[in-house]
């Protein structure tokens, strides 16, 4: 595609830090590419509805805002293309090269704002039935199971959220949490409570997804007490958290031991002219609100690194 | 032909099955976010393989008998179709690099 071309800031991930990075990084004129490899609003597309980015006191669906944050940003320049960045190679001239599956980009400066995948349970028949009754999306599948059973895995926002939209559909929705509260919270938690279709089972992991075609069983261990069991559903819906996206630049920027990059509060790496932000970075508070704001920072600080070294 | 058609479960089979080049084939509802994300790539390799390869999509819910039949149970699910089968069943969004490998090994 556009091989060689020289950016001046090249942006990893169109989720909120990406987006906004994209944003300043426009309105500051500099030469901006952002490069997503999935949707664009990362995490917050399949979030359904936002109720805590400041300024929508009604909430906003996070598709929605994902394509508000894209209009904006473009409006100004931004350029942004559908790619997954498979490397950083750095030059001897502090050029670096972002190679991606549709070519390589040179750049002065990159902000790393990509991108979390869903953790899996990592249990025989997950991958097996993965669109068959296992889901990692209650807004997108949801409505394919009214009227029948489904648990949701995990205990935090995410999941409690999902529990509450597919309320909507199914017959009973199972919340399988390994620990014996939740992490959500208190609002999310009182809803989930007061709703009749949700179930609780505390101290309890997922060990085998069973079925044929389709999931009709999961095998269960309490984890106190060791006892194990058997929950008839129709599908699973896995929200047990994230896990960043970083094998593609471990060789490049210091991770912590998860895998999150670490910077300074100016989201600086230990590389000149390479920042992170967002989720990918190390004790990010994981908000779409938190996210804007480090993209804000990386690329306020990469455009003062590009001035200092013209 | 350039842009993916909107078909149903009364069609499915003429347009699908019975045609004579591979078909990818959308399955797709309004309330799926990344759904409507995948919409304008889908769009674009209609573009591109314009002649070669046919694109429709199949609403889920007006159309379940057909999702039914191949089991989906996750959307967007794409499935592309040669002589009657399908050869590649891809959940999810992904990159159109991907997509574009699954195309040309329906057309090889």
């Amino acid at each position: 595609m556009d091989d060689n071309l020289d950016y001046d800031v090249v942006i990893i991930g169109g989720g909120p830090a990406g987006l906004t990075a994209g944003l300043y990084a426009a309105r500051g004129k500099l030469n901006s590419l952002l490069i997503e490899k999935a949707v664009i609003g990362g995490q917050i597309t399949n979030a359904g509805l936002i109720e805590n980015f400041p300024g929508f006191p009604e909430g906003i669906d996070g598709f929605e805002l994902g394509q508000l944050m894209q209009q904006q940003a473009e409006k100004y320049g931004l350029k942004i293309i559908s790619a997954e960045v498979t490397g950083i190679e750095l030059k001897e001239d502090s050029q670096k090269v972002v190679k991606t599956t549709e070519g390589d980009f040179e750049t002065k400066a990159v902000i790393i704002a990509g991108a979390a995948s869903r953790q899996k349970l990592g249990v025989p028949g997950e991958e097996e039935f993965t669109g068959r009754g296992v889901s990692y999306c209650a807004t997108c599948d949801g409505p394919l199971f009214q009227d029948k059973a489904v648990a949701v895995a995990g205990g935090g926002n995410a999941a409690i959220t999902e529990a509450l939209h597919l309320a909507k559909f199914a017959s009973r929705v199972i919340v399988i949490h390994r620990r014996d509260q939740l992490r959500a919270t208190a609002i999310l938690q009182e809803r989930a409570f007061a709703e009749p279709k949700i179930e609780f089972l505390w101290d309890t992991t997922i060990e085998k997804i069973e079925g044929e075609n389709f999931v009709k069983r999961l095998r269960l261990k309490q984890v106190k007490t060791g006892e194990k069991s058997t929950l008839e559903v129709a599908g699973v819906f896995v929200s047990i958290g994230f896990k960043p996206d970083t094998d593609y630049i471990k060789n490049v920027v210091p991770l912590d031991i998860v895998g999150h990059v670490i910077t300074n509060e100016k989201m600086e790496t230990e590389i000149p002219g390479v920042f992170a932000a967002g989720d990918i970075r190390h004790d990010s508070a994981r908000q779409a609100v938190t996210a804007a704001g480090d993209g804000a920072t990386a690329a306020i600080y990469a455009e003062r690194f590009l001035t200092e070294n013209k | 032909m350039s842009k993916p058609v909107s078909i149903d479960d009364s069609n499915f089979e003429q347009t699908v099955l019975q045609a004579t080049k591979p078909v990818l084939m959308d399955f797709w509802a309004t309330w799926c976010a990344p759904c409507r994300m995948i919409a304008p790539i889908v769009d674009e390799l209609a573009e591109e393989y314009d002649g070669r390869i046919n694109f429709v999509k199949l609403d889920v819910d007006q159309n379940p008998k057909t999702a039914a039949k191949y089991g989906i149970m996750s959307i967007p699910t794409l499935l592309i179709f040669k002589n009657g089968e399908p050869v590649s069943h891809i959940v999810g969004v992904r990159p159109k690099g991907e997509l574009k490998q699954n195309l040309e090994a329906a057309l090889g």
